[in-house]
């Protein structure tokens, strides 16, 4: 709203600063230039990534995404484990981190005492400012052996053996693997959606809740009919901003994922992500099957982020259509 | 205070030696030499580089980018000399005018973590390993394994592989090894830098596997030496071509290197896994030096050739040093023989 409201005050500028006018029309050109330069960038990348992998696309036609194999030695490449794998990881990150990152937004701008609100927002931010491999490191030599003795042969011994979800959780407890990567990106992921969220919160007006707290609210009929409803399109775009990273992270889920071409039910068993299938492998990429192979993969991270994010802006403007604009 | 003293002559003297050396090797001393390839070969490499760079006043600009890159790079041209620890066929060197030859030695190490055991007190045989990294041989109590080793209590845990995600010369010498021992293993995942494996889990480089390892408990893996060593792993012996259980170290490398048949090797073109020597370590492995025959710049060639010269005839305590192992001198003889009819 704010954004649209800005746009039209640039290209209308008011009749009685003519003086300015030169300027301003500079001025738009350089904003419009900027702002073009980015669409121009990534439709170039893309391009040149879709381009770069042609040969592979050539050769695998469809099945480069439909098959599983991954055979380095037989020049066989289909992408289905690390795409599969880069979704699954990112949808535990966001089970993982969506919930938790609203109750602490929530819990920073109405529960908590006022002093300890703002030591408690830099925390959060900290822990967006800490490199992935130090994330990456933190998995593999704290927390993918804390899953690997207490949680994962608890998981398999109680959830393994149930009718539909004991797929989910069968396999040796080897620590590493999907449910511990997808923990760790959930865990990298809560800031982003975190400090988005708390902002959003902060920026309802007062007399909204206390209206509704006048009219005899609880806390979580508060946040469910007013907070949440006012601010909806933001702590979705919030969200995926999350999604959109816990989909290209790297370092980190190189780490604890297992990074084996093994396409598995199982959470806890090892498996790969496009990205970090990307820098495993592209050193030693030595035929240029195999790196235009890599190369279509990385068109396909592309891919798969695109579509991810227009479901979410279609989503978004459903949304908008049942309830009417509120943002 | 005395001894800065009595060092102060030397370094003098020192000094003199580099201002001669760098006088002869005038034309382009200014120039870098430039070199690309095998991560295996870098810590040795870098050493002695450093050493050489004290002694010549000439820099050597070494990248780690792996031996599939370091192929390209050379063959490319843009760089002085490539690194590969798989060693090129010679219709492929002749067909990019390149010569090749081994600088160094190392080994490839079965490591395991089995609650209990202690370096060195598990056998294997390459066909028994070969099954365990295909996932036949599903745990530590399978009687192929207690079998070769009577008494020791092995836990009835599975086994869990750990393999290379990246592609590495590592890997490329381990499989190789296991294609030569195990039938099964050449028909099914087969060798190279990269190959399907039937199973395990992935780590990216040889402290990816290395951690790994150590993280989870009844697995196996395979590292470079100097990681065992460094980070007190707990090794499996292997059994070598003669039928002997042998430890890895620099005396049973160097006895694969000595009893491997480089006299009849075409441009080094060797693997020196399962040598036949009576002491030999079944997965000995070297990295390869590459380098244009007719170099386009031939100071700069010669200066390369001068640094390998070095190394080759100077740098066993720096390999030493660092759990590599140096040439034996009758290969060494060998290489300069070779580089001499070969390199212009």
């Amino acid at each position: 709203m704010n954004a649209t409201l800005a746009r039209e005050s640039e290209v209308a500028p008011s009749p009685l600063q003519k003086s300015g006018a030169g300027a301003d029309k500079l001025f738009q050109l350089i904003t419009a230039g900027a702002a073009w330069l980015v669409l121009v960038l990534l439709v170039g990348i893309a391009l040149s990534m879709a381009w770069g992998g042609r040969l592979a696309f050539q050769t695998f036609g469809w099945h480069f995404i439909t098959g599983k194999d991954w055979d380095v030695g037989a020049s066989k490449f289909g992408a289905l484990v690390p795409i599969y794998g880069t979704l699954v990881t990112s949808a535990i990150a966001l089970i993982i981190a969506v919930p938790v990152s609203i109750g602490i937004a929530l819990f920073l701008t109405d529960i908590a005492p006022r002093w300890s609100r703002a030591p408690i927002a830099i925390a959060i931010e900290l822990l967006a400012a800490i490199p992935s491999i130090i994330y990456g490191m933190w998995g593999l030599f704290l927390f993918a052996p804390f899953m690997a003795t207490h949680i994962e042969p608890w998981l398999s011994e109680h959830l393994g053996n149930k009718p539909v979800i004991g797929a989910l959780f069968s396999g040796p407890p080897i620590g590493i693997g999907m449910l511990t990567a997808g923990i760790v990106l959930g865990i990298m992921v809560l800031p982003f959606i975190a400090s988005v969220a708390r902002e959003v919160f902060n920026a309802v007006p007062a007399p909204l809740r206390e209206s509704a707290v006048a009219l005899g609210s609880t806390r979580w009929e508060v946040l469910r009919n007013v907070t949440l409803p006012y601010t909806r399109s933001a702590v979705i775009g919030a969200i995926f901003l999350g999604l959109g990273r816990a989909l290209g992270e790297t370092m980190a889920v190189t780490f604890v994922l297992g990074n084996a071409h093994d396409l598995s039910a199982s959470l806890l068993m090892p498996s790969n992500s496009i990205a970090a299938a990307i820098a495993n492998e592209f050193t030693e990429a030595d035929t240029d099957l195999y790196r235009s192979s890599l190369i279509a993969l990385g068109f396909l991270l592309f891919v798969v982020t695109f579509i991810v994010l227009t479901i979410a802006k279609l989503m978004l403007l459903r949304m908008n259509r049942q309830y009417g604009r509120t943002s | 205070m005395t001894k800065l003293l009595l060092a102060l002559p030397a370094l003098v003297l020192l000094a003199a030696c580099n201002s001669n050396s760098s006088n002869q090797a005038a034309p382009s001393s200014g120039a870098q030499i430039t070199g690309a390839g095998s991560t295996f070969v870098y810590p040795v490499l870098s050493a002695w580089a450093a050493d050489y760079q004290k002694q010549s006043g000439r820099g050597i600009n070494y990248q780690s980018i792996g031996s599939g890159g370091g192929i390209s790079q050379v063959e490319a041209g843009t760089v002085d000399f490539g690194a590969t620890d798989q060693p090129l066929a010679s219709d492929e060197l002749a067909k990019n005018n390149l010569a090749q030859f081994p600088v160094v030695i190392g080994g490839i190490v079965a490591v395991v973590n089995i609650p209990g055991l202690n370096a060195g007190q598990l056998k294997l045989t390459g066909p028994v390993l070969a099954d365990i990294f295909a996932g036949k041989v599903k745990t530590w109590n399978d009687p192929v394994i207690t079998k070769l080793n009577p008494g020791l209590a092995l836990p009835g845990a599975n086994i869990a592989v750990v393999h290379r995600s990246d592609g590495s010369g590592t890997t490329f010498n381990f499989t190789h090894y296991l294609s030569q021992v195990s039938p099964a293993w050449k028909s099914g995942a087969g060798e190279g830098k990269t190959v399907n494996w039937p199973g395990g889990v992935g780590g990216k480089g040889n402290e990816g596997v290395a951690t790994y390892v150590k993280q989870i408990p009844n697995s196996i893996g395979y590292v470079e030496y100097a990681y065992v060593v460094q980070n007190h792993m707990i090794f499996a012996q292997l059994q070598n071509a003669a039928g002997a259980f042998v430890s890895p170290s620099a005396a049973t490398f160097s006895n694969a290197a000595q009893t491997a048949d480089w006299k009849n090797a075409r441009d080094f073109n060797l693997v020196m896994t399962d040598a036949a020597g009576p002491n030999a370590y079944p997965i000995t492995a070297t990295t390869f030096i590459l380098m244009p025959k007719q170099p386009k710049d031939k100071a700069k060639s010669d200066a390369t050739l001068a640094f390998f010269k070095y190394a080759l005839e100077h740098g066993q305590d720096q390999a030493n040093k660092l759990d590599y192992v140096p040439l034996p001198s009758a290969l060494v003889q060998q290489i300069e023989s070779y580089i001499g009819a070969n390199i212009k």
